[in-house]
């Protein structure tokens, strides 16, 4: 394979890297036996601390549930910060300069927010100003966190959706007569929500990575801060840690590959225009982008 | 108007977080570049390791490895970063999660920079004669360099906004300071509005002057 760093090895560039290739693995095999004496070192790797994961108590007692928690947040927040976004995405791309303007503001402003803040603030909102029970605010406060942020970055995957479609659409639209409350509704949502799934489904990892946040910081029950109460039962730290981590990985990665699948379905796709957004623009948009142009 | 804020050092805190913001930086900086040069180099074994490590690292919560560095490295295999007190041990492990979770975000940024060159590009320079050095160095580079501006300063950005996890394991930075604030004082809404107008202040410039040296540098293809 030619890459734009080097050409097509031949025998002795083939030969350098089978080289290199091997004494990079005894590093890499140096540096994992390092741990894994240290891990022994310290009695981290002694059966009694893993033991418990192959029991039922410690799954139907405090991961599962916790991994339940974590799913519910995620999803009620997906719910509902799509709709906001939508409304948001499509103001933005609006003929009119105020709402234009007015849309942009609000969702500059809550991407530029660590979505931490937005928790803690939602929660003291709750608290003062609500007759939420003190068992319920946490997910209130986590999932209205997650939403705020993740409306508005919504907001920039659906402008980013309907302006990834051809400009043959809109004009096809306006061709055969229809205004443009139609065209949106009729032509350019539908095809956009199609080449946003990807996008979604990514997003929908950042929402899950987020979560852990409200059960350390807010105490609100999720897989994470499961751990503590399993770690606290077991006394086992590290094992927990790693299973955990591991139940993360293991979710998040199923998502990432279910969304590089949709955006390569869609982009080959014969029936549609073939326009799709991935995980690349997700993580564009994550970041606060202010005053730059998508 | 303003008298909620006395007694509390709001400065003080945004200063912890653009400590912790500029030091994770550099070093995420340096370790991403490492782990990038792993992901596109010839040798196979590298490259999977870089993959590897994206891949793990970037599906984890950025919560599990600042709470692993303080409950496990720090309480359970003693890494104490070198550190005297409590306080400085906390900051540095802050540090030392934010520089591995961040290093694979800044790994992809420099990656899909270095992708968007042609690889016409290359095979030219060698058509012409140039060596693996030159053409790294008078071709690739110069123009991986500004492909890569804008998505480093989205990963800056998202960094800057991400200190605020090091609050789970107590280091004094913005979000620690305004969950005291906001447990003790009657006004929810003006100190939300003090710590949030805080961050728009520490990311709005940086996505300005990044964003404008971006699209200028930017190689109009």
């Amino acid at each position: 394979m030619s890459s734009v760093l080097y050409d097509t090895p031949g025998p002795r560039a083939k030969r350098r890297n089978a080289l290199l290739s091997a004494v990079f693995l005894v590093l890499l095999g140096a540096l994992v036996w390092w741990v894994w004496k240290t891990m022994d070192d310290k009695q981290q790797l002694k059966w009694a601390l893993w033991q418990p994961f192959t029991t039922s108590e410690a799954w139907t007692t405090y991961l599962l549930p916790g991994l339940v928690n974590t799913l519910k947040a995620a999803a009620l927040s997906m719910v509902i910060a799509l709709p906001l976004g939508a409304v948001f995405g499509i103001a933005r791309l609006s003929d009119h300069r105020w709402v234009r303007i007015v849309a942009g503001v609000v969702v500059e402003f809550f991407r530029a927010i660590p979505v931490l803040l937005l928790m803690l603030f939602a929660n003291e909102l709750y608290n003062r100003y609500t007759q939420v029970n003190s068992d319920d605010r946490p997910l209130y406060a986590v999932v209205t966190g997650l939403v705020l942020y993740n409306a508005s970055v919504l907001a920039e995957v659906v402008r980013a959706g309907i302006l990834a479609l051809p400009k043959g659409q809109t004009e096809a639209a306006y061709a055969i007569g229809l205004r443009k409350g139609q065209t949106m509704t009729g032509i350019l949502l539908p095809q956009a929500v199609t080449a946003m799934l990807p996008a979604i489904v990514s997003q929908l990892v950042v929402i899950v990575k987020d979560t852990a946040l409200g059960g350390v910081m807010l105490g609100y029950a999720e897989l994470l801060s499961e751990r503590g109460t399993l770690a606290a039962n077991y006394a086992n730290v590290i094992a927990s840690f790693i299973v955990v981590a591991a139940i993360y990985i293991v979710l998040n990665f199923a998502l990432t590959s279910f969304a590089g699948w949709l955006e390569h379905r869609l982009r080959r796709s014969k029936r549609s225009t073939g326009a799709a957004l991935g995980a690349e623009e997700v993580d564009e948009l994550n970041a606060a982008k202010v005053g730059g142009t998508y | 108007m303003f008298d909620f804020l006395s007694g509390y050092d709001v400065l003080g805190a945004f200063w912890m977080t653009v400590k912790l913001t500029v030091l994770s930086a550099v070093g995420s900086l340096v370790w991403g570049t490492l782990l990038a040069g792993m992901r596109v180099s010839p040798v196979p074994m590298m490259r999977g390791f870089g993959t590897f490590y994206v891949n793990i690292v970037r599906n984890i919560p950025l919560t599990i490895i600042i709470l692993f560095t303080s409950l496990g490295l720090a309480d359970i295999f003693r890494v104490t970063l070198g550190a005297s007190d409590f306080k400085v041990q906390g900051f540095r492990l802050a540090v030392l999660g934010l520089i591995a979770y961040t290093a694979a975000f800044v790994c992809e940024a420099i990656r899909s920079g270095i992708n968007t060159v042609p690889v016409g590009q290359a095979e030219a320079a060698r058509a012409i004669g140039l060596n693996f050095g030159q053409t790294l160095r008078l071709i690739v580079l110069p123009q991986a360099f500004r492909a890569v501006i804008g998505p480093l300063a989205n990963v800056l950005i998202a960094l800057t906004k991400n200190t605020t996890v090091a609050a789970a394991i107590g280091v004094a930075e913005a979000a620690t300071l305004m969950k005291t604030m906001i447990e003790n004082e009657a006004q929810t809404l003006a100190i939300g509005a003090v710590f949030a107008l805080g961050f728009v202040i520490l990311t709005l410039p940086v996505g300005l002057v990044l964003g404008w040296l971006g699209k200028r540098l930017a190689v109009k293809r």
